[in-house]
């Protein structure tokens, strides 16, 4: 007889798991998914599939840190570090000529630079939001996704940095924006947004960066010690090179192996999963929970401070820090999912930990922000005509809204506009669809064309606003160089860069806090059963799709 | 760890400080670290730490893959201080924030911009409340850190195979030689009856 709690035990008949009848009045096995979309919300889904145990899921992750990289690997990221490449030949060409290779002009004089750095640190703020915000509210489901929210976290701030960098013209005054006294001793202003903004996102990138390494610590040590046991029972090998299938290059003196247990030893700190230490670590890592939340509200407030404690119509709004920390949680989240979802098809043993409710859970908050974010775009037009102000009003209806097929009057950028509208506040509507939520293709495309909807958004909101301010003689549209696009472009490569690294190099998933969440881990639970090895209801199966053995 | 414990652990981190002879050796001569008892799964190592801890072992420490729900109180463990430790860090950021914007802007050189009157703090509160962040931080990651005792790169558990897999899917209970309780003999016993899988006298290297 089990000792199961009833509730699991319902879990698990519900997924499939375990033999027993079906709940009357549901079909258990249509809807279901790989098991975990329940719809019962007295039913906790279970996190983890495949009845896996520890060693499992300690297996699956380090496997792919530990193997070679598959073909596709390289595939998406020798193109992602060409372009990466092209990006910084394109930052050192500004820097020679100057940013007179943008196009920029007197009236103009925000435009792609800084879309492009309020949409980097926009991305960048679900990874912290999960961390941070999805641990205080105790949602277990976060395990599987922080790990690589919050590396994409930091490589889009990464991203994000080089903008307001560059877009600086003469990249040597920098130093400026640090508090110590220029050439005439004069400090800097800190009653200005743009310098809250450097604080800001100085410390937004240093707390998220601190946030991940702590978070990594025993997933680093895991994989040293495993590397260290290879390394003591001789099972280690040396570097191979694969030429043709089954033949490879091998160089016996380069050991991976013993790289691995330096550089992850030197990384883990030494940490050796002692439970008094786990104590504090446990403790700190809440409080580094409690210290995030707040401040990645703060960060794109204070970003959208750069605008909104402006005189320009379209800017000049006390909406901005709400509507600015919804879209950014909105951008954030649809990053993960355009990342995970094909991650999880490409690496297909992660199906176990990243689960269809994991991405149903997120395609639900995709649909929450972004019809705050559609609520707030409805609000800027009705402050415009509640407040009266004939120039806010134009901002919106004559820049942005109203097509130049309808109006002599029209927006030249209406396509923008609309654009916008339809990615970010139609497009995500198809969520309130169940079969929408659960179909990973509906999510992927929902994904990029929010990603490609809130890049607009920043668009629209800088040029829109920036083109016909004030006096009409000084009206200019903007056009952007092949220097815009291809700076773009390869920021786009430096993130992905960074993120193939990531996933090649280091634990993907947080083991440590999955195995921690998973129904053998309870101390107070199933005693005597051979929990580790089995979960409940018979053996664990093989893994699906077996890391090669050797040529570690 | 008490103070006289903690003071007592310091030749251990520092080369060259003597360390006093140790209370039992191997057949080989050298020192004994301790004895560490392997078990397979997080309900049997809960109730082999109570017992443990009934036992009136001091130090002696439980490693497991992930931290275990509850297991302070099956270790005895008491409350870190850290977080009085975070929170004295996070107002000296916002204080120490605020006079320095303070001395910028309004003592060593002052001037009015934006119509901001002299001598105003609320455009200073976004850099007080970022930079109280900042330090809580830092402070919380590097007081755990400090607590714990890390870095540190080497431990004679490491010398153990069975004890590495603790970052895997065992938990392992380690009870040092030091200890007042400890007794080659009644430990072992001690640790067999909870229901550990595998017992080993861990040697120390120096």
């Amino acid at each position: 007889m089990s000792s199961l709690h009833p509730d699991q035990a319902t879990a698990e008949r519900l997924a499939g798991l375990r033999d027993g009848a079906a709940v009357p009045g549901r079909d258990v096995d249509a809807g279901l998914g790989d098991g975990t979309l329940v719809e019962d919300p007295a039913v906790e889904s279970p996190l983890v599939l495949g009845k896996r145990s520890f060693g499992q899921v300690t297996d699956i992750v380090c496997g792919y840190a530990e193997n070679p990289a598959p073909l596709w690997w390289w595939l998406l990221f020798i193109p992602a570090a060409s372009l990466a490449g092209v990006g910084t030949l394109m930052i050192l060409y500004l820097i020679i000529t100057g940013v007179g290779v943008w196009g920029l002009n007197n009236q103009v004089d925000w435009a792609w630079d800084i879309t492009n750095f309020v949409f980097w640190i926009g991305i960048g703020h679900a990874g912290t939001l999960i961390s941070a915000i999805l641990c205080l509210l105790k949602q277990k489901w976060r395990t599987a996704v922080n790990r690589s929210a919050e590396a994409m976290t930091i490589f889009a701030v990464i991203c994000a940095g080089i903008f307001p960098g560059i877009h600086v013209g003469r990249v040597w005054f920098a130093w400026f924006l640090f508090p110590i006294p220029n050439y005439n001793y004069i400090w800097p202003n800190f009653r200005s947004p743009l310098l809250w903004d450097v604080f800001a996102v100085s410390t937004y990138a240093t707390v998220s960066l601190l946030f991940w390494y702590m978070g990594m610590i025993p997933d680093l040590a895991t994989l040293r010690d495993r590397a260290d046991l290879r390394l003591r029972e001789g099972t280690s090998k040396p570097f191979s090179i694969p030429l043709t299938p089954g033949k490879s290059l091998v160089i016996p003196w380069v050991k991976p192996d013993l790289i691995r247990a330096y550089v992850y030893g030197l990384l883990s700190l030494g940490w050796r999963f002692s439970s008094r230490h786990w104590h504090r670590y446990e403790s700190a890592y809440l409080m580094l929970a409690g210290v995030s939340t707040p401040l990645v509200l703060s960060v794109h407030s204070i970003v959208s401070f750069d605008f909104a404690t402006s005189v320009l119509p379209g800017w000049h709004t006390t909406i901005f820090p709400p509507y600015f920390v919804a879209g950014a949680v909105f951008g954030g989240f649809a990053m993960v999912l355009l990342l995970l979802v094909p991650l999880r098809e490409l690496l297909p043993n992660f199906k176990d930990l990243l689960t269809l409710r994991h991405l149903e859970n997120m395609a639900k908050i995709l649909l929450l922000t972004g019809s705050m974010v559609g609520f707030a775009y409805a609000m800027e037009f009705f402050i415009a005509w509640y407040g009266a102000n004939e120039f806010e009003a134009a901002a919106f209806v004559n820049n942005r809204a109203t097509p130049t097929f309808l109006s002599d009057d029209g927006a030249p950028y209406w396509w923008a506009y609309y654009t916008m509208i339809f990615c970010n506040v139609v497009s995500p509507q198809i969520f309130w669809f169940r079969a929408m939520r659960q179909s990973r293709i509906a999510i992927w495309i929902v994904a990029l064309l929010v990603t490609i909807g809130m890049w607009f958004e920043r668009f629209v909101i800088i040029v829109t606003s920036l083109h016909r301010a004030w006096l009409p003689g000084e009206w200019h549209m903007f056009f952007p160089t092949w220097v815009d696009i291809l700076l773009f472009a390869g920021s786009c490569g430096i993130f992905l860069t960074l993120f193939m690294l990531f996933i090649k190099f280091l634990p993907v998933f947080a083991m440590a806090e999955l195995k921690a969440v998973m129904p053998q881990a309870d101390p107070h639970g199933h005693e005597g059963d051979d929990d580790d090895k089995a979960p409940a209801g018979g053996a664990a199966p093989a893994l699906a799709h077996p890391a090669p053995e050797g040529d570690r | 760890m008490g103070l006289q414990e903690t003071l007592a652990a310091i030749p251990e981190y520092v080369p060259g400080m003597t360390r006093p002879a140790p209370r039992f050796v191997t057949e080989e001569g050298r020192r004994v670290h301790g004895m560490i008892a392997v078990f397979d799964d997080p309900p049997t190592v809960y109730h082999a730490a109570e017992r443990v801890r009934d036992a009136g072992y001091r130090r002696w420490d439980l490693n497991s893959p992930f931290p275990i729900h509850g297991i302070e109180e099956a270790m005895g463990v008491k409350t870190t201080r850290l977080p009085y430790l975070v929170f004295g860090a996070a107002l000296t950021g916002v204080a120490g924030a605020w006079l320095m914007q303070q001395f910028m802007n309004n003592w060593d050189y002052s001037f009015v911009v934006q119509g901001k009157p002299e001598g105003a703090w609320e455009p200073f509160l976004p850099i007080m409340f970022e930079l109280g962040v900042l330090l809580s931080a830092f402070t919380a990651l590097f007081g755990m850190l400090a607590f714990n005792g890390l870095p540190r790169f080497n431990h004679p558990l490491f010398n153990s195979d069975a004890f590495l897999k603790s970052s895997d899917n065992r938990f392992v209970i380690a009870v040092e030689a030091d200890d007042k309780a400890f007794d080659p003999e009644q430990t072992r016993e001690l640790l067999e009856s909870v229901g550990a899988s595998e017992i080993e006298i861990i040697e120390d290297e120096a």
